[in-house]
Protein backbone atom coordinates (compact mmCIF):
# COMPACT_ATOMS: atom_id res chain seq x y z
CA UNK A 1 0.00 0.00 0.00
CA UNK A 2 0.77 3.66 -0.60
CA UNK A 3 0.39 5.60 2.92
CA UNK A 4 0.71 9.14 2.86
CA UNK A 5 1.07 10.84 6.16
CA UNK A 6 -0.44 14.46 6.62
CA UNK A 7 2.00 16.00 9.24
CA UNK A 8 2.56 19.53 10.52
CA UNK A 9 5.38 21.68 12.37
CA UNK A 10 4.22 23.66 15.08
CA UNK A 11 5.53 25.66 18.01
CA UNK A 12 6.36 23.07 20.81
CA UNK A 13 3.19 23.01 23.04
CA UNK A 14 5.32 22.39 25.98
CA UNK A 15 7.06 25.55 25.86
CA UNK A 16 5.28 27.94 23.47
CA UNK A 17 3.14 30.94 24.83
CA UNK A 18 1.18 31.76 22.53
CA UNK A 19 2.10 35.37 20.86
CA UNK A 20 -0.02 37.11 17.86
CA UNK A 21 1.61 39.81 16.29
CA UNK A 22 -0.80 42.93 16.30
CA UNK A 23 0.92 43.94 12.76
CA UNK A 24 0.30 40.60 10.38
CA UNK A 25 -2.38 39.22 12.97
CA UNK A 26 -0.46 35.82 12.52
CA UNK A 27 0.89 33.60 15.48
CA UNK A 28 4.18 34.71 16.50
CA UNK A 29 6.42 31.82 15.34
CA UNK A 30 10.25 33.75 15.96
CA UNK A 31 12.06 32.93 18.58
CA UNK A 32 9.90 29.80 19.69
CA UNK A 33 11.17 25.97 19.23
CA UNK A 34 9.06 24.27 16.53
CA UNK A 35 8.55 20.57 16.79
CA UNK A 36 6.89 18.19 14.21
CA UNK A 37 3.25 17.94 15.87
CA UNK A 38 2.88 15.79 18.55
CA UNK A 39 -0.64 14.92 17.41
CA UNK A 40 0.74 14.27 13.74
CA UNK A 41 3.54 12.23 15.99
CA UNK A 42 0.52 9.91 16.73
CA UNK A 43 -1.00 9.71 13.24
CA UNK A 44 2.24 8.93 12.19
CA UNK A 45 2.80 6.05 14.46
CA UNK A 46 -0.40 4.59 13.22
CA UNK A 47 0.59 4.49 9.53
CA UNK A 48 4.03 2.97 10.53
CA UNK A 49 2.22 0.31 12.50
CA UNK A 50 0.22 -0.59 9.62
CA UNK A 51 2.84 -0.15 6.98
CA UNK A 52 4.78 -2.95 9.61
CA UNK A 53 2.24 -5.19 9.50
CA UNK A 54 1.58 -5.45 6.39
CA UNK A 55 5.54 -5.58 5.35
CA UNK A 56 4.92 -4.18 1.72
CA UNK A 57 3.72 -0.37 2.27
CA UNK A 58 5.60 2.84 2.14
CA UNK A 59 5.40 5.05 3.98
CA UNK A 60 5.08 9.42 2.79
CA UNK A 61 4.98 12.09 4.75
CA UNK A 62 3.28 15.19 3.80
CA UNK A 63 4.00 18.77 5.23
CA UNK A 64 3.19 22.48 4.02
CA UNK A 65 4.83 24.80 6.15
CA UNK A 66 8.21 27.08 5.59
CA UNK A 67 11.53 26.00 4.43
CA UNK A 68 12.82 24.68 8.23
CA UNK A 69 9.25 22.94 8.08
CA UNK A 70 11.48 20.31 6.99
CA UNK A 71 12.89 19.64 10.50
CA UNK A 72 9.36 18.11 11.18
CA UNK A 73 9.90 15.88 8.20
CA UNK A 74 13.34 14.66 9.18
CA UNK A 75 11.83 13.83 12.48
CA UNK A 76 9.13 11.68 10.62
CA UNK A 77 11.63 10.18 8.51
CA UNK A 78 13.82 9.36 11.62
CA UNK A 79 10.86 7.47 13.28
CA UNK A 80 10.54 5.55 10.21
CA UNK A 81 8.72 6.54 7.10
CA UNK A 82 10.19 6.20 3.76
CA UNK A 83 10.34 9.92 2.33
CA UNK A 84 8.99 13.24 2.29
CA UNK A 85 7.62 16.03 0.48
CA UNK A 86 7.53 19.52 1.21
CA UNK A 87 5.55 22.26 0.03
CA UNK A 88 6.52 25.85 0.58
CA UNK A 89 6.16 28.70 -1.29
CA UNK A 90 6.49 32.48 -0.11
CA UNK A 91 3.20 32.95 -1.25
CA UNK A 92 1.46 30.04 1.20
CA UNK A 93 1.97 32.12 4.20
CA UNK A 94 -1.32 33.25 5.83
CA UNK A 95 -3.43 30.92 4.22
CA UNK A 96 -6.74 29.17 5.81
CA UNK A 97 -7.59 26.01 6.48
CA UNK A 98 -9.11 25.70 2.77
CA UNK A 99 -6.13 26.92 1.40
CA UNK A 100 -4.07 24.51 3.07
CA UNK A 101 -6.26 21.41 2.32
CA UNK A 102 -6.13 22.67 -1.62
CA UNK A 103 -2.38 22.61 -1.29
CA UNK A 104 -2.08 19.48 0.73
CA UNK A 105 -4.19 17.60 -1.49
CA UNK A 106 -3.14 19.01 -5.01
CA UNK A 107 0.48 17.61 -4.00
CA UNK A 108 -0.82 14.24 -2.63
CA UNK A 109 -2.84 14.09 -5.91
CA UNK A 110 0.65 13.72 -7.80
CA UNK A 111 2.50 11.56 -5.35
CA UNK A 112 -0.66 9.02 -5.30
CA UNK A 113 -1.62 6.62 -2.13
CA UNK A 114 -4.00 4.44 -1.21
CA UNK A 115 -5.07 5.82 2.19
CA UNK A 116 -4.11 9.23 3.89
CA UNK A 117 -3.56 9.67 7.84
CA UNK A 118 -3.22 12.65 9.64
CA UNK A 119 -3.81 13.84 13.40
CA UNK A 120 -7.93 14.68 14.48
CA UNK A 121 -6.64 18.42 14.52
CA UNK A 122 -3.58 20.58 15.03
CA UNK A 123 -2.12 21.35 18.69
CA UNK A 124 -1.46 24.88 17.75
CA UNK A 125 -4.80 26.08 15.60
CA UNK A 126 -7.59 22.97 16.63
CA UNK A 127 -9.69 23.74 13.66
CA UNK A 128 -10.01 20.47 12.98
CA UNK A 129 -10.85 21.13 9.63
CA UNK A 130 -7.99 20.15 7.04
CA UNK A 131 -8.87 15.94 6.99
CA UNK A 132 -12.25 16.69 5.67
CA UNK A 133 -11.45 19.57 3.63
CA UNK A 134 -8.71 17.32 1.96
CA UNK A 135 -10.96 14.47 1.33
CA UNK A 136 -13.45 16.30 -0.12
CA UNK A 137 -11.06 17.80 -2.49
CA UNK A 138 -9.58 13.92 -3.44
CA UNK A 139 -13.43 12.81 -3.56
CA UNK A 140 -12.88 10.05 -1.41
CA UNK A 141 -14.08 9.12 2.71
CA UNK A 142 -12.79 10.05 5.50
CA UNK A 143 -13.28 8.85 8.97
CA UNK A 144 -12.20 11.13 12.07
CA UNK A 145 -11.56 10.30 15.36
CA UNK A 146 -10.07 7.01 14.82
CA UNK A 147 -8.25 5.10 17.81
CA UNK A 148 -7.12 1.46 16.07
CA UNK A 149 -7.39 0.55 12.72
CA UNK A 150 -6.80 -2.51 10.62
CA UNK A 151 -6.77 -2.83 6.58
CA UNK A 152 -7.90 -6.67 5.06
CA UNK A 153 -8.80 -6.93 1.02
CA UNK A 154 -9.02 -3.16 0.76
CA UNK A 155 -11.18 -2.44 3.33
CA UNK A 156 -10.49 -0.92 6.08
CA UNK A 157 -12.00 -1.25 10.27
CA UNK A 158 -11.45 1.12 12.42
CA UNK A 159 -12.71 1.71 16.01
CA UNK A 160 -14.19 6.01 15.93
CA UNK A 161 -14.27 7.57 19.46
CA UNK A 162 -17.66 9.13 20.66
CA UNK A 163 -18.44 10.58 23.62
CA UNK A 164 -19.92 7.79 25.25
CA UNK A 165 -17.56 4.65 24.30
CA UNK A 166 -16.84 3.81 20.13
CA UNK A 167 -17.86 2.81 16.78
CA UNK A 168 -16.88 0.17 14.70
CA UNK A 169 -16.28 1.25 11.15
CA UNK A 170 -16.09 0.19 8.30
CA UNK A 171 -14.77 1.74 4.38
CA UNK A 172 -13.06 0.71 1.73
CA UNK A 173 -9.84 2.23 0.64
CA UNK A 174 -8.74 4.91 -0.60
CA UNK A 175 -10.00 6.91 2.28
CA UNK A 176 -8.60 9.16 4.53
CA UNK A 177 -8.39 8.47 8.34
CA UNK A 178 -7.92 11.20 11.51
CA UNK A 179 -6.51 9.78 14.37
CA UNK A 180 -7.35 10.58 17.55
CA UNK A 181 -4.93 12.01 19.74
CA UNK A 182 -2.51 9.68 22.51
CA UNK A 183 -4.57 6.76 21.00
CA UNK A 184 -0.96 5.58 19.79
CA UNK A 185 2.01 5.61 21.78
CA UNK A 186 4.41 7.63 19.33
CA UNK A 187 7.97 5.83 19.34
CA UNK A 188 11.61 8.27 19.76
CA UNK A 189 13.51 7.67 17.48
CA UNK A 190 16.21 5.84 17.74
CA UNK A 191 19.80 7.20 16.59
CA UNK A 192 20.33 4.74 13.47
CA UNK A 193 16.93 6.42 12.57
CA UNK A 194 18.08 9.99 12.40
CA UNK A 195 21.44 8.90 10.64
CA UNK A 196 19.00 6.88 8.00
CA UNK A 197 16.74 10.35 7.73
CA UNK A 198 19.29 12.17 6.72
CA UNK A 199 19.83 10.50 3.56
CA UNK A 200 16.40 9.81 3.11
CA UNK A 201 14.47 12.02 0.05
CA UNK A 202 12.28 15.09 0.33
CA UNK A 203 10.68 16.67 -2.64
CA UNK A 204 9.81 20.43 -2.58
CA UNK A 205 6.55 21.56 -4.23
CA UNK A 206 5.92 25.00 -4.68
CA UNK A 207 2.84 26.53 -5.99
CA UNK A 208 3.26 26.71 -9.18
CA UNK A 209 4.33 22.94 -9.23
CA UNK A 210 0.94 22.10 -8.10
CA UNK A 211 -1.06 24.18 -10.16
CA UNK A 212 -2.34 26.07 -7.81
CA UNK A 213 -2.64 30.16 -8.63
CA UNK A 214 -2.07 32.81 -5.68
CA UNK A 215 -6.38 33.19 -5.18
CA UNK A 216 -6.09 29.65 -4.16
CA UNK A 217 -4.28 29.39 -0.64
CA UNK A 218 -1.94 31.97 1.12
CA UNK A 219 -3.00 35.56 2.06
CA UNK A 220 -4.58 36.42 -0.93
CA UNK A 221 -7.00 33.52 -0.75
CA UNK A 222 -7.54 33.68 2.60
CA UNK A 223 -11.53 33.83 3.47
CA UNK A 224 -11.08 34.77 7.12
CA UNK A 225 -9.78 38.26 7.50
CA UNK A 226 -8.79 39.34 11.38
CA UNK A 227 -10.61 42.61 12.00
CA UNK A 228 -9.21 43.30 15.32
CA UNK A 229 -7.50 41.50 18.80
CA UNK A 230 -9.39 42.12 21.65
CA UNK A 231 -7.58 41.68 25.86
CA UNK A 232 -9.49 38.48 26.95
CA UNK A 233 -11.60 39.72 30.05
CA UNK A 234 -9.35 38.53 33.34
CA UNK A 235 -11.10 36.26 36.05
CA UNK A 236 -10.56 38.93 39.24
CA UNK A 237 -7.23 37.59 41.47
CA UNK A 238 -8.46 34.53 43.81
CA UNK A 239 -6.65 33.56 46.74
CA UNK A 240 -3.88 31.34 46.58
CA UNK A 241 -2.36 29.16 49.65
CA UNK A 242 0.03 26.71 50.80
CA UNK A 243 -1.30 23.56 51.83
CA UNK A 244 -0.50 23.71 55.63
CA UNK A 245 -2.74 20.97 56.58
CA UNK A 246 -5.66 23.19 56.40
CA UNK A 247 -6.35 23.12 52.35
CA UNK A 248 -8.69 20.68 52.97
CA UNK A 249 -11.29 23.31 55.28
CA UNK A 250 -10.19 26.00 53.40
CA UNK A 251 -12.07 24.42 50.56
CA UNK A 252 -14.92 23.07 52.78
CA UNK A 253 -15.18 26.31 53.75
CA UNK A 254 -15.47 28.29 50.66
CA UNK A 255 -17.99 25.16 49.44
CA UNK A 256 -20.38 25.78 52.58
CA UNK A 257 -20.27 29.51 51.22
CA UNK A 258 -21.58 28.82 48.03
CA UNK A 259 -24.43 26.26 49.48
CA UNK A 260 -22.81 23.53 47.86
CA UNK A 261 -22.27 22.02 51.66
CA UNK B 1 -30.72 40.41 8.32
CA UNK B 2 -30.81 37.32 6.10
CA UNK B 3 -31.91 33.61 7.10
CA UNK B 4 -29.92 31.97 9.92
CA UNK B 5 -29.46 28.46 9.59
CA UNK B 6 -28.45 25.87 12.16
CA UNK B 7 -27.38 22.18 11.45
CA UNK B 8 -28.83 20.44 14.23
CA UNK B 9 -27.71 17.00 15.88
CA UNK B 10 -30.26 14.83 16.94
CA UNK B 11 -30.09 13.29 20.39
CA UNK B 12 -32.68 10.92 21.80
CA UNK B 13 -34.89 12.27 19.42
CA UNK B 14 -34.14 15.92 20.62
CA UNK B 15 -31.81 18.52 18.82
CA UNK B 16 -28.84 18.02 20.82
CA UNK B 17 -28.46 20.74 23.77
CA UNK B 18 -25.59 23.06 21.84
CA UNK B 19 -28.14 22.92 18.80
CA UNK B 20 -30.68 24.55 21.08
CA UNK B 21 -27.92 27.21 22.32
CA UNK B 22 -27.47 27.92 18.44
CA UNK B 23 -31.13 28.05 17.46
CA UNK B 24 -31.97 30.69 20.18
CA UNK B 25 -29.05 32.83 19.28
CA UNK B 26 -29.93 32.32 15.72
CA UNK B 27 -33.11 33.73 16.47
CA UNK B 28 -31.36 36.96 18.06
CA UNK B 29 -29.49 37.36 14.83
CA UNK B 30 -32.10 37.07 11.99
CA UNK B 31 -34.68 34.45 10.79
CA UNK B 32 -34.19 30.73 12.83
CA UNK B 33 -33.82 27.96 10.46
CA UNK B 34 -33.07 24.88 12.05
CA UNK B 35 -31.72 22.12 9.66
CA UNK B 36 -32.78 18.43 10.89
CA UNK B 37 -31.75 15.30 9.29
CA UNK B 38 -33.01 11.65 10.17
CA UNK B 39 -35.08 9.71 11.61
CA UNK B 40 -36.46 11.75 14.03
CA UNK B 41 -36.21 14.84 12.62
CA UNK B 42 -39.65 15.64 12.49
CA UNK B 43 -40.15 15.20 16.11
CA UNK B 44 -36.84 17.37 16.98
CA UNK B 45 -38.57 20.48 14.86
CA UNK B 46 -40.96 20.72 16.90
CA UNK B 47 -38.54 21.51 20.01
CA UNK B 48 -36.36 23.57 17.72
CA UNK B 49 -39.63 25.56 17.71
CA UNK B 50 -39.33 26.30 21.31
CA UNK B 51 -36.05 27.46 21.11
CA UNK B 52 -36.69 30.38 18.51
CA UNK B 53 -36.86 28.47 15.06
CA UNK B 54 -39.39 29.74 12.85
CA UNK B 55 -38.57 27.25 10.74
CA UNK B 56 -37.14 23.65 9.91
CA UNK B 57 -36.08 21.96 7.10
CA UNK B 58 -36.71 18.01 7.61
CA UNK B 59 -35.62 15.07 5.58
CA UNK B 60 -36.50 11.83 7.85
CA UNK B 61 -34.83 9.69 6.02
CA UNK B 62 -32.81 6.93 7.65
CA UNK B 63 -30.23 6.78 5.44
CA UNK B 64 -28.52 10.14 8.09
CA UNK B 65 -28.96 7.73 10.72
CA UNK B 66 -27.31 4.70 9.10
CA UNK B 67 -24.03 6.93 8.09
CA UNK B 68 -21.58 9.01 9.17
CA UNK B 69 -22.88 12.27 9.86
CA UNK B 70 -20.97 13.66 6.52
CA UNK B 71 -23.98 11.88 4.64
CA UNK B 72 -25.83 15.24 4.99
CA UNK B 73 -22.91 16.94 2.87
CA UNK B 74 -24.84 16.80 -0.54
CA UNK B 75 -28.47 17.84 1.21
CA UNK B 76 -26.77 21.28 2.87
CA UNK B 77 -24.89 21.84 -0.37
CA UNK B 78 -28.07 21.44 -2.54
CA UNK B 79 -30.13 23.99 0.10
CA UNK B 80 -27.36 26.56 0.61
CA UNK B 81 -27.36 27.07 -2.91
CA UNK B 82 -30.69 27.18 -3.76
CA UNK B 83 -31.50 29.19 -0.76
CA UNK B 84 -27.92 31.22 -0.04
CA UNK B 85 -28.99 32.07 3.66
CA UNK B 86 -26.85 34.77 5.69
CA UNK B 87 -25.27 32.44 7.79
CA UNK B 88 -25.00 28.47 8.30
CA UNK B 89 -23.98 27.45 11.99
CA UNK B 90 -22.32 24.35 13.20
CA UNK B 91 -21.26 23.25 16.77
CA UNK B 92 -17.81 22.27 17.00
CA UNK B 93 -18.22 18.74 17.78
CA UNK B 94 -16.49 16.14 15.83
CA UNK B 95 -19.68 15.08 14.16
CA UNK B 96 -20.53 18.31 12.91
CA UNK B 97 -16.73 19.88 12.22
CA UNK B 98 -16.82 16.57 9.59
CA UNK B 99 -19.50 17.94 7.97
CA UNK B 100 -18.93 22.16 7.98
CA UNK B 101 -15.22 20.83 6.63
CA UNK B 102 -16.86 19.25 3.85
CA UNK B 103 -19.16 21.00 3.21
CA UNK B 104 -17.30 23.85 2.85
CA UNK B 105 -14.36 22.70 0.43
CA UNK B 106 -17.65 21.77 -2.05
CA UNK B 107 -18.71 25.37 -1.70
CA UNK B 108 -15.72 26.95 -1.97
CA UNK B 109 -16.60 28.70 1.36
CA UNK B 110 -14.17 30.41 3.82
CA UNK B 111 -15.46 28.66 7.47
CA UNK B 112 -14.36 29.66 11.36
CA UNK B 113 -14.20 27.58 14.01
CA UNK B 114 -14.29 27.79 17.32
CA UNK B 115 -16.56 30.75 17.85
CA UNK B 116 -17.55 32.17 21.23
CA UNK B 117 -19.47 35.17 20.01
CA UNK B 118 -21.41 36.06 16.56
CA UNK B 119 -22.75 40.08 15.97
CA UNK B 120 -24.88 41.34 13.02
CA UNK B 121 -22.74 43.89 11.52
CA UNK B 122 -23.97 45.69 8.28
CA UNK B 123 -24.27 42.83 6.17
CA UNK B 124 -22.03 40.71 7.42
CA UNK B 125 -20.81 39.50 11.28
CA UNK B 126 -18.29 39.82 13.16
CA UNK B 127 -17.18 36.37 14.67
CA UNK B 128 -15.39 36.24 17.68
CA UNK B 129 -12.82 33.49 18.74
CA UNK B 130 -10.82 33.15 21.12
CA UNK B 131 -6.48 33.25 20.22
CA UNK B 132 -4.78 31.41 22.58
CA UNK B 133 -5.12 32.33 26.94
CA UNK B 134 -5.73 36.09 26.87
CA UNK B 135 -6.97 37.81 23.20
CA UNK B 136 -10.26 37.11 21.21
CA UNK B 137 -10.22 37.50 17.65
CA UNK B 138 -12.76 39.30 16.18
CA UNK B 139 -12.98 38.10 12.63
CA UNK B 140 -14.97 38.65 8.83
CA UNK B 141 -15.63 36.19 6.60
CA UNK B 142 -14.84 37.75 2.87
CA UNK B 143 -16.68 37.29 -0.49
CA UNK B 144 -19.44 36.24 -1.19
CA UNK B 145 -22.21 33.80 -0.18
CA UNK B 146 -23.26 32.18 3.05
CA UNK B 147 -21.01 32.68 5.94
CA UNK B 148 -20.00 29.41 7.62
CA UNK B 149 -18.98 29.32 11.46
CA UNK B 150 -18.64 26.33 13.91
CA UNK B 151 -18.92 27.61 17.35
CA UNK B 152 -18.37 25.94 21.00
CA UNK B 153 -20.50 24.37 23.17
CA UNK B 154 -21.99 26.83 25.99
CA UNK B 155 -21.27 29.98 23.97
CA UNK B 156 -24.75 30.59 23.94
CA UNK B 157 -27.84 30.20 26.19
CA UNK B 158 -30.61 28.15 25.17
CA UNK B 159 -34.08 29.71 25.45
CA UNK B 160 -37.35 28.02 25.84
CA UNK B 161 -39.47 30.73 24.19
CA UNK B 162 -42.32 28.10 23.78
CA UNK B 163 -42.83 29.09 19.89
CA UNK B 164 -43.73 26.70 16.98
CA UNK B 165 -42.12 26.54 13.58
CA UNK B 166 -42.92 25.87 10.48
CA UNK B 167 -41.87 22.30 8.69
CA UNK B 168 -40.67 22.50 5.44
CA UNK B 169 -40.06 18.55 4.28
CA UNK B 170 -37.00 18.12 2.01
CA UNK B 171 -35.76 15.06 0.27
CA UNK B 172 -31.98 15.68 -0.02
CA UNK B 173 -29.38 14.17 -2.56
CA UNK B 174 -27.00 11.26 -1.21
CA UNK B 175 -23.69 10.83 -2.37
CA UNK B 176 -20.77 7.48 -2.54
CA UNK B 177 -17.77 9.68 -0.88
CA UNK B 178 -19.83 10.33 1.92
CA UNK B 179 -22.29 7.30 2.47
CA UNK B 180 -19.31 4.79 1.55
CA UNK B 181 -18.68 4.02 5.30
CA UNK B 182 -20.59 1.47 7.07
CA UNK B 183 -21.08 1.73 11.37
CA UNK B 184 -20.91 -1.47 12.28
CA UNK B 185 -21.55 -1.14 15.81
CA UNK B 186 -21.95 1.10 18.46
CA UNK B 187 -20.89 0.29 22.02
CA UNK B 188 -20.91 2.45 25.31
CA UNK B 189 -17.97 2.42 27.42
CA UNK B 190 -19.18 5.10 30.42
CA UNK B 191 -21.93 6.27 32.12
CA UNK B 192 -21.59 9.25 33.46
CA UNK B 193 -23.89 9.49 36.79
CA UNK B 194 -24.84 13.49 36.64
CA UNK B 195 -24.71 14.19 32.64
CA UNK B 196 -20.81 15.64 33.07
CA UNK B 197 -21.60 19.30 30.43
CA UNK B 198 -24.84 20.00 32.84
CA UNK B 199 -23.73 19.03 36.03
CA UNK B 200 -23.77 21.80 38.59
CA UNK B 201 -20.38 20.60 40.32
CA UNK B 202 -17.31 19.03 38.63
CA UNK B 203 -14.72 17.56 39.86
CA UNK B 204 -12.11 16.97 37.55
CA UNK B 205 -8.16 15.26 38.06
CA UNK B 206 -5.20 15.82 35.83
CA UNK B 207 -1.45 14.05 35.72
CA UNK B 208 -0.43 15.10 38.99
CA UNK B 209 -2.89 12.64 40.46
CA UNK B 210 0.65 10.44 39.64
CA UNK B 211 -1.56 7.54 38.48
CA UNK B 212 -4.99 5.85 37.48
CA UNK B 213 -5.92 4.28 40.84
CA UNK B 214 -5.56 7.78 42.55
CA UNK B 215 -8.12 8.93 40.22
CA UNK B 216 -10.67 6.92 42.85
CA UNK B 217 -10.38 10.24 44.93
CA UNK B 218 -11.83 12.63 42.58
CA UNK B 219 -14.81 10.03 41.82
CA UNK B 220 -15.03 9.67 45.93
CA UNK B 221 -15.02 13.73 46.09
CA UNK B 222 -17.41 14.27 43.24
CA UNK B 223 -19.72 11.09 44.56
CA UNK B 224 -19.81 12.67 47.98
CA UNK B 225 -20.60 16.21 46.45
CA UNK B 226 -23.31 14.85 43.99
CA UNK B 227 -21.12 16.24 41.26
CA UNK B 228 -19.58 14.78 38.28
CA UNK B 229 -16.11 13.60 36.92
CA UNK B 230 -13.89 15.11 34.05
CA UNK B 231 -10.54 15.05 33.41
CA UNK B 232 -7.58 16.48 31.15
CA UNK B 233 -6.08 15.35 28.27
CA UNK B 234 -3.52 14.44 29.64
CA UNK B 235 -5.05 11.39 31.04
CA UNK B 236 -7.12 10.74 28.70
CA UNK B 237 -4.85 10.41 26.52
CA UNK B 238 -2.75 8.24 28.91
CA UNK B 239 -5.94 5.68 28.79
CA UNK B 240 -6.88 6.55 32.34
CA UNK B 241 -10.10 7.95 31.69
CA UNK B 242 -12.45 7.63 28.79
CA UNK B 243 -12.64 10.84 26.35
CA UNK B 244 -16.59 11.04 27.32
CA UNK B 245 -14.70 12.87 30.64
CA UNK B 246 -12.36 15.19 28.52
CA UNK B 247 -12.64 18.65 29.48
CA UNK B 248 -11.52 21.53 27.38
CA UNK B 249 -11.18 22.73 23.85
CA UNK B 250 -11.26 19.11 22.71
CA UNK B 251 -13.84 17.58 24.62
CA UNK B 252 -16.34 18.69 26.96
CA UNK B 253 -17.28 22.25 27.68
CA UNK B 254 -18.88 22.46 31.03
CA UNK B 255 -20.36 25.71 33.05
CA UNK B 256 -20.93 24.33 36.50
CA UNK B 257 -21.48 26.41 39.62
CA UNK B 258 -18.31 24.53 41.42
CA UNK B 259 -14.98 23.25 39.27
CA UNK B 260 -12.60 21.77 41.83
CA UNK B 261 -9.33 20.83 39.28
CA UNK B 262 -6.83 18.15 41.00
CA UNK B 263 -3.86 18.20 39.87
CA UNK B 264 -4.77 19.52 36.64
CA UNK B 265 -1.91 22.57 35.19
CA UNK B 266 -4.32 24.31 33.04
CA UNK B 267 -3.42 24.54 29.57
CA UNK B 268 -5.02 27.17 28.01
CA UNK B 269 -6.77 23.84 25.93
CA UNK B 270 -8.06 22.52 29.55
CA UNK B 271 -8.96 26.62 30.35
CA UNK B 272 -11.22 26.82 27.16
CA UNK B 273 -13.55 24.01 28.40
CA UNK B 274 -13.80 25.44 32.03
CA UNK B 275 -13.48 28.84 32.33
CA UNK B 276 -16.75 29.62 32.31
CA UNK B 277 -17.03 27.88 35.61
CA UNK B 278 -18.94 30.19 38.57
CA UNK B 279 -16.35 29.32 41.29
CA UNK B 280 -13.32 27.42 40.52
CA UNK B 281 -10.96 25.72 43.00
CA UNK B 282 -7.45 24.12 42.36
CA UNK B 283 -5.14 22.27 44.06
CA UNK B 284 -1.73 21.93 42.45
CA UNK B 285 2.07 21.22 43.85
CA UNK B 286 3.38 23.84 41.54
CA UNK B 287 2.81 26.91 42.86
CA UNK B 288 3.27 28.33 38.76
CA UNK B 289 1.08 26.00 37.60
CA UNK B 290 -1.37 28.26 34.90
CA UNK B 291 -4.84 27.40 36.90
CA UNK B 292 -3.60 28.99 39.25
CA UNK B 293 -4.90 32.61 37.32
CA UNK B 294 -7.80 30.95 37.22
CA UNK B 295 -8.72 29.94 40.27
CA UNK B 296 -10.44 31.36 43.22
CA UNK B 297 -9.20 29.70 45.56
CA UNK B 298 -5.96 27.65 45.09
CA UNK B 299 -4.21 24.94 47.51
CA UNK B 300 -0.51 24.66 46.49
CA UNK B 301 -0.56 21.32 47.65
CA UNK B 302 -0.36 17.62 46.76
CA UNK B 303 -4.03 16.30 46.09
CA UNK B 304 -3.35 12.81 47.52
CA UNK B 305 -3.10 14.60 50.34
CA UNK B 306 -5.79 17.19 50.00
CA UNK B 307 -8.14 15.31 48.98
CA UNK B 308 -8.56 12.31 51.53
CA UNK B 309 -9.32 15.02 53.86
CA UNK B 310 -11.93 17.19 51.59
CA UNK B 311 -13.76 13.51 51.12
CA UNK B 312 -13.88 13.33 55.12
CA UNK B 313 -15.08 16.77 55.58
CA UNK B 314 -18.10 17.13 52.71
CA UNK B 315 -18.86 13.26 54.11
CA UNK B 316 -19.44 15.18 57.80
CA UNK B 317 -21.48 18.03 55.73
Amino acid sequence: MRILVCVKQVPDPNTVVYQIDPGTKRLVRDGVTNVLDPGAEVALEAALQLAERDGESTVTVVAMGPEDAEDAIRRALAMGAHDGALITDDALAGSDALGTAKALAAAIGQIGFDIIFCATESTDGYSGMVPGMVAELLGIPHLSFIRSLEVRDGVLTGQRVIALGYQTVQCPLPLLVAIASGSHEARYPALKGIMAAKRKKVEEYTLADLDLDPDDAGEAGARERVLELLPVEERQAGVIVEDNGDGAARIAELLRQRGVL
Amino acid sequence: MGAVWVYSEIYAGRPAPVALELISKAAELGEATAILLGRDAAGAASVAGEYGAARAIVDARADYDEHLAPAAVPTLAALVRERQPALLLFATTYDSRDVASRLATRLDRGVVTNATGIEADGDGFRILTPWGANTIAVCELTGPGTRIVLVRPKAFTAVNSGGACAVEQFAGPLDAATTAIRVVETVEETTQGPLLSDSKIVVAGGRGLGNADNFGLVEELADALGGAVGASRAVVDAGWRPYGEQIGQTGVTVKPDVYIACGISGAIQHLAGMKGAKTIIAINKDPEAPIFRSADLGIVGDALTVLPQLIAEVRRG
